[in-house]
């Protein structure tokens, strides 16, 4: 009896293990800007690739001025976002105006880069109901703060798009510790069952706050749980650009073909703190790993890889630093002169029409405002 | 004694706690090597060991679950909720099986379990991190739902809840973490759950209150103390079950009650505590029991917070509305 079950137990041990094998990391451009992987790369021009540069750069001085905009007050909520700018910015690149982006709080590039304001991102990251107040026409919705509640969320919008028969894609991201959620199963598995036109990306920056990767499931990879969804998975490497871009790219074309969702991990690294707000990640994280990571950083490697074919130089470079801190100056002013929060605006989108108590409210807190 | 912090007072509270009884285990997100978001549980893995004091994965249903598991072991569980806005994440094991866990078992097992959360208004948090949602959690028979205002409170009151022998739901304002220290007994000492306690006395007027709206209240008292009025101020410490005997009795002596709570008027307790000092002394008021509390709204974004929360001058209108009646 008891040699028969050891013996069921090892089968089940290899069968893990060959799923595990399956999940290697793909990468096109290694950390010396070198192409690894020619088979794998996705036709882009030489503007495409210019394009997706200037973002990267623009997005790195977007986090800069706003963590220090953060420290004189001037913005609240802010989740750093330098050394993910690959996983980021060329998911959202991968995508189509009519693509339908459920972001997490560290989001919020993606969400400029499919349209969203400047001064209405600061707006948002202020508490101001105008930052979620999103354009129409800008496929969008303001970044989730309740971890893995946007990747149910995806399900529902994916199959929507499916029932309207539209050609489009809901794109949802969540992070390594995003993954441990009910809500996470949850929406690979829905939009699987329906064959939804989803793609779900874990941007695996090796930590939740503190938490490292390691403590939040024995499985090797994240996206090796696609296997239990029935449904594509991959891992890419997230500090280079052309394998995000070329993952995303393919999952989009799988889904809008009608084949269903992927799941898509990218392994990147989030340099700063987990927010402003105190996190201090000496307490958790050496400063080797720190540099380990630097080391594989998404824009130098893009940079090398441009230059070489010689589409990039300097000159580009500095015009793209100062049209990004030329246009957050505008922006933040902007986010200034919008008028301030009230609580009779919040007692306003309660409903599509007052009930008594809040009628009475209304009444009571314009008084109180007009003091 | 010390002089603490009710965070540090926390620290204590889970410290003393954890030596005293093996079974006591702390988990939740970030709790170990971080100590917790707050530092509430700073240095305690590096005390303990990893077995006692652990980081879970991200997922409050999860934490939630194992608590329901660990004390069907025979463990004393008091899991963190990072924040307490999430804990929609866990309202089943809260309240569908912790509260019922007595019922379920035919009365042969209990959920010995203290679910610590911070909460609360005043420190400009993104969405769902300052809720009081302590109301939903009072409408639920079965818990006993406690929220200190003071250091000492806190320490006394956690290490009570952590020895209860059914679930505890423990709410820590985030305002009062670090806002004033107060002397603080080294050592265990325990405050009863279930218990009110008159922090200022008062003969005109009874604020009835919890949480960080207890130093609102007294200091609406200090000031309307210089108009000549005498107001007492009751924190409920738990808000359930009520302390009825306090609250009578000090409505019975002043004639007159307000009711204070963070909570938007349609939440909180406040509505249940006027609806019992009705059913039970109404022949002892002078004037109708008002409510001092939030607009039914969501939670305010940082820019509205100081207007939406209710404050000093809020309490002042409506207690002279009450003495004035
Ligand atoms: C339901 C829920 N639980 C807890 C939190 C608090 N929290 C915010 S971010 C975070 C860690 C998230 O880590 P990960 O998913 O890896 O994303 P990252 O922040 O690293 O991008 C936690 C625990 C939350 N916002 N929502
Ligand atoms: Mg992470």
């Amino acid at each position: 009896m008891a040699s028969k079950t050891n013996k069921a137990s090892l089968d089940a041990m290899k069968q893990l293990e060959k799923v595990e094998e399956q999940f290697q990391t793909i990468q096109i451009l290694n950390e010396e800007g070198e192409v690894v992987n020619e088979a794998a790369m996705p036709e882009l021009s030489d503007e495409q690739l210019q394009e997706l540069m200037k973002r990267m750069v623009y997005t790195r001085i977007l986090d800069q001025r706003s963590i220090s905009l953060n420290r004189q007050g001037r913005l609240g909520f802010y989740a750093p976002t330098a050394g993910q700018e690959a996983s980021q910015l060329a998911s959202q690149f991968a995508l189509e105006k009519e693509d339908f982006i459920l972001p997490g709080y560290r989001d919020v590039p993606q969400m400029i880069w499919h349209g969203l304001p400047l001064s209405q991102a600061f707006l948002w990251s202020r508490g101001h109901l105008k930052g979620g107040d999103i354009p129409e026409g800008v496929n969008v919705i303001s970044p989730q703060i309740i971890i893995g509640a946007q990747y149910v969320q995806a399900a529902g919008v994916a199959l929507g798009m499916k029932k309207r028969g539209q050609k489009a894609v809901a794109i949802t991201y969540t992070g390594d510790g995003g993954t441990s959620q009910g809500d996470f199963y949850e929406g690979i598995n829905f939009a699987g069952a329906y064959k939804a036109p989803a793609i779900f990306i874990i941007q695996n920056n090796q930590f939740a706050i503190s938490t490292p990767r390691e403590k939040q499931t024995a499985a090797k990879t994240l996206a090796q749980k696609a296997v239990a969804a029935g449904i594509p998975g991959v891992v890419v490497d997230g500090m280079d650009p052309l394998a995000v871009y070329a993952a995303v790219r393919e999952a989009r074309e799988r889904a809008v073909n009608g084949e269903g969702p992927t799941l898509i991990e990218t392994m990147t690294y989030r340099y700063g703190p987990h927010t402003m707000a105190g996190d201090d990640p000496t307490r958790y994280r050496t400063s080797d790993l720190d540099n380990e990571w630097e080391k594989k950083d998404p824009l130098v490697r893009f940079r090398k890889f441009l230059e070489k074919k010689g589409i990039w130089n300097e000159e580009m470079e500095n015009e793209t630093i100062e049209k990004a801190k030329e246009d957050i100056k505008v922006a933040i002013k902007e986010a200034d002169n919008t008028p301030k929060q009230k609580v009779t605006d919040l007692i306003s989108i309660m409903y599509e029409e007052l009930p008594q108590n809040l009628v009475e409210q209304n009444a009571i807190y314009k008084e109180k405002e007009s003091k | 004694m010390a002089q603490m912090t009710m965070i540090q007072a926390i620290t204590d509270a889970l410290r003393t706690e954890l030596r005293n009884d093996p079974n006591v285990l702390i988990f939740g997100e970030d709790v170990g090597v971080n100590g917790g978001v707050f530092r509430a549980t700073e240095g305690l893995q590096q005390e303990f060991g990893e077995d006692r004091v652990f980081d879970t994965p991200l997922a409050e249903s999860g934490i939630g679950g194992l608590a329901v598991g660990l004390s069907l072991q025979g463990f004393r569980p008091v899991p963190e909720i990072q924040f307490f806005g999430f804990v929609y994440e866990v309202m089943d094991s809260i309240s569908g099986q912790l509260a019922r866990m007595r019922y379920r078992s035919g009365g042969r097992y209990n959920a010995p379990v203290t679910i610590r959360s911070p909460f609360g208004g005043g420190v400009h948090t993104p969405e769902m991190h300052a809720d009081s949602l302590e109301g939903l959690m009072a409408q639920q028979p079965g818990l006993k739902v406690v929220i200190p205002s003071t250091p000492y409170d806190a320490k006394g009151l956690l290490i009570s809840a952590i020895r209860d022998n059914d679930p505890v739901i423990f709410l820590e304002h985030m305002k009062l973490y670090r806002s004033f220290r107060q002397e603080v007994p080294e050592g265990e000492y325990t405050i009863p759950l279930g218990k009110a306690e008159v922090k200022r006395e008062g003969s005109d007027l009874s604020i009835i209150t919890y949480g960080a709206m207890v130093h609102e209240s007294i200091k609406a008292a200090e000031e309307l103390e210089k108009e000549g009025f005498s107001v007492e101020v009751v924190d409920l410490r738990t808000v359930s079950p009520l302390d009825i005997d306090t609250i009578i009795a000090s409505v019975e002596k002043t004639g007159r009650a307000i009711v204070v709570q963070e909570a938007q008027k349609s939440a909180g307790v406040a509505a249940n505590v006027v609806a019992e000092i009705n059913d039970r002394a109404i022949l002892s008021l002078e004037a109708p029991v008002l409510r001092v509390a939030a607009p039914d709204t969501v939670f305010a974004f940082p820019e509205a917070e100081s207007v939406w929360l209710p404050n000093v001058q809020d309490i002042i209108e409506t207690s002279k509305k009450v003495l004035n009646f």
